[in-house]
């Protein structure tokens, strides 16, 4: 579904990404985990076009859409929740809803709305909410729920767990789940490692710029070795 | 009392084509954080366009949609030829974009027509009172002040209610999250600028009724005043645009219709001074940009 081959991307003369390949298969929940600095947002940010990458290759569907600006890389089915969440604070929870279905047709995107509503129900009982009020926990799934309102093919997801109280954290991991039940195809990249390997089909982690380990997640959740000598920590849970 | 309802009905007639100007370049500055001070060329061209138009025989009922057709047209040439090239520049770098731009303009109409003001026939119908009791209220105010409700009242509805408003609105408010969205940054633009170019029509048509010339400058009062607002209300404000261009026109009337006989000549002055005071204690304009966040 998503290819990406030998991939660099530059910030002036700083390499933050060096040379990254991976692969995301259709329906596969794949995760990106790595010390802080080690380049994941900016890895995230070039494959959604946010940044053109200086060398590599980005296909989607078979198609090479490297170097396609972000509404591009949205139509061609591919959409990312921002770091950060960055939800439109001004709007309303509903007028954010819409704007992630600013691709969809008039019907579609009420249809989507109504999808949405039922995926996440505490955004139903707050939809002429001014959206800069909600709770951090509300506001991660109003941005999951604006970027699935684009019908992508593959999501990704920059730290969704974020800032948030624990037990927000453990509802940012079940809608994972539930989307994963659900047959979408994720990528994520998160902090948190080890809770993140438990929902995760396939893993990479990154350190430096670099992917330094890859495989399954419960085979990279095993391995204590790679939590102390590139995640800096025992156990990975940070 | 019945001076002082005057006095605001005069100054709601001003503060009205103010508002119009402000917004347009708060719309502007919202999408692309441009201060356009090449805002006053679409009044510049909608000037002389009102002139030839005249010198050919139209009349105003002709000429009035022709230029508000003419300053989008405008607005959507400068886009095109001059601020898309420097988009996501540094904001000084846009910002002399501008000032370029509207020398070059002034240039050019310097150069291929004339240095001199040219004046055209203003419609009869602008010195004309109603009287109501004591009160005589000037039509063209009133006029002024219906046909800034309208356009603001329709402007509302297009930033509300549409899907290209929602977008605009989105793009000023997270230009990068707005493209993640599928917001195509040209359109937004371009849709930013047919807009900026509609409010400066509307508000060019009654400009241009009551100077009743053109020339390479008449857009430079307009702009100054657009500008002035748009600071006044808190730029990127859009209802602080607004606001701050009624505030403008309410004040400018009020200090004339006070200022001792000889002194008049001192309002603008003046008004700088207390945009200076509203600064001091209000760095952030009339309305603030409220960016609310909770974690």
């Amino acid at each position: 579904m998503l290819d990406i081959e030998s991939l660099i991307t530059r910030y002036g003369t700083i390499t933050a990404v060096r040379d990254v390949a991976l692969t995301v298969q259709a329906g596969e929940v794949v995760c990106l985990i790595g010390p802080n600095g080690a380049g994941k947002t900016t890895l995230l940010a070039t494959i959604a076009g946010l940044l053109k990458p200086s060398a590599g290759r980005v296909t989607l569907d078979n198609k090479n859409v490297t170097g396609w600006a972000p509404d591009r890389m949205l139509r061609a089915g591919l959409a990312l929740v921002p770091e950060h969440r960055r939800i439109f604070s001004d709007f309303t929870v509903r007028e954010n809803l819409l704007v992630g279905g600013v691709t969809q047709p008039a019907s579609r995107r009420q249809e989507l709305l109504d999808e949405m509503v039922t995926l996440f129900p505490v955004l139903k009982e707050r939809l002429s909410a001014q959206a800069g009020y909600l709770s951090g926990g509300e506001a991660q799934q109003l941005a999951i729920g604006r970027a699935l309102m684009s019908d992508p093919a593959v999501l990704l997801m920059d730290e969704p767990s974020l800032g948030l109280a624990p037990v927000l954290v453990e509802q940012v991991f079940d809608l994972i789940t539930r989307l994963r039940i659900s047959g979408r195809t994720l990528f994520v990249v998160e902090q948190n490692a080890q809770r993140m390997l438990a929902v995760a089909d396939r893993a990479y982690v990154m350190r430096s710029g670099e992917i330094v380990a890859d495989g399954p997640a419960a085979q990279l959740a095993a391995r204590e070795d790679l939590f102390e000598t590139y995640l800096g920590q025992s156990g990975g849970n940070a | 009392m019945i001076e002082l309802i005057q006095q605001i009905i005069d100054g709601l007639g001003r503060g009205g084509i103010y508002a119009l100007l402000a917004l347009g370049i708060a719309v502007i500055f919202g999408v692309m954080h441009l201060i356009n001070f090449a805002h006053g060329e679409l009044i510049t061209v909608s000037a002389y366009t009102s002139y030839w138009l005249f010198a050919s025989g139209f009349n105003w009922w002709f000429i009035a949609p022709t230029v508000i057709v003419v300053a989008v047209l405008t607005a959507v040439i400068i886009e095109f030829v001059a601020f898309r090239w420097v988009r996501g520049a540094p904001d000084f770098t846009m910002l002399m974009t501008s000032f370029g731009v509207h020398f070059l303009v002034q240039a050019l109409f310097v150069m291929y027509v004339s240095a001199n003001f040219r004046q055209f026939p203003r419609p009869g119908w602008i010195f004309d009172t109603w009287r109501i009791g004591d009160l005589s209220l000037e039509v063209f105010d009133l006029a002024v002040i219906a046909a800034t409700l309208v356009t603001l009242l329709g402007t509302y509805w297009l930033l509300q209610r549409t899907m290209f408003g929602v977008s605009l609105r989105a793009a000023a408010e997270d230009f990068d999250t707005a493209r993640l969205m599928g917001i195509r940054s040209n359109r937004v633009i371009r849709g930013a600028f047919v807009l900026s170019g509609v409010l400066a029509g509307v508000a060019a048509i009654f400009w241009l009724m009551r100077s009743g010339q053109a020339g390479p400058t008449a857009g430079l009062n307009p702009m100054l005043k657009g500008v002035l607002a748009a600071l006044i209300g808190g730029l990127g404000s859009l209802s602080g645009a607004v606001l701050g261009g009624i505030t403008l026109g309410l004040v400018e009337v009020l200090l004339i219709s006070r200022l001792p006989g000889g002194t008049a000549g001192l309002t603008d002055g003046i008004v700088f001074l207390l945009i200076a005071l509203l600064f001091v204690f209000r760095p952030q304009g009339l309305i603030t940009v409220r960016r609310v966040e909770r974690v």
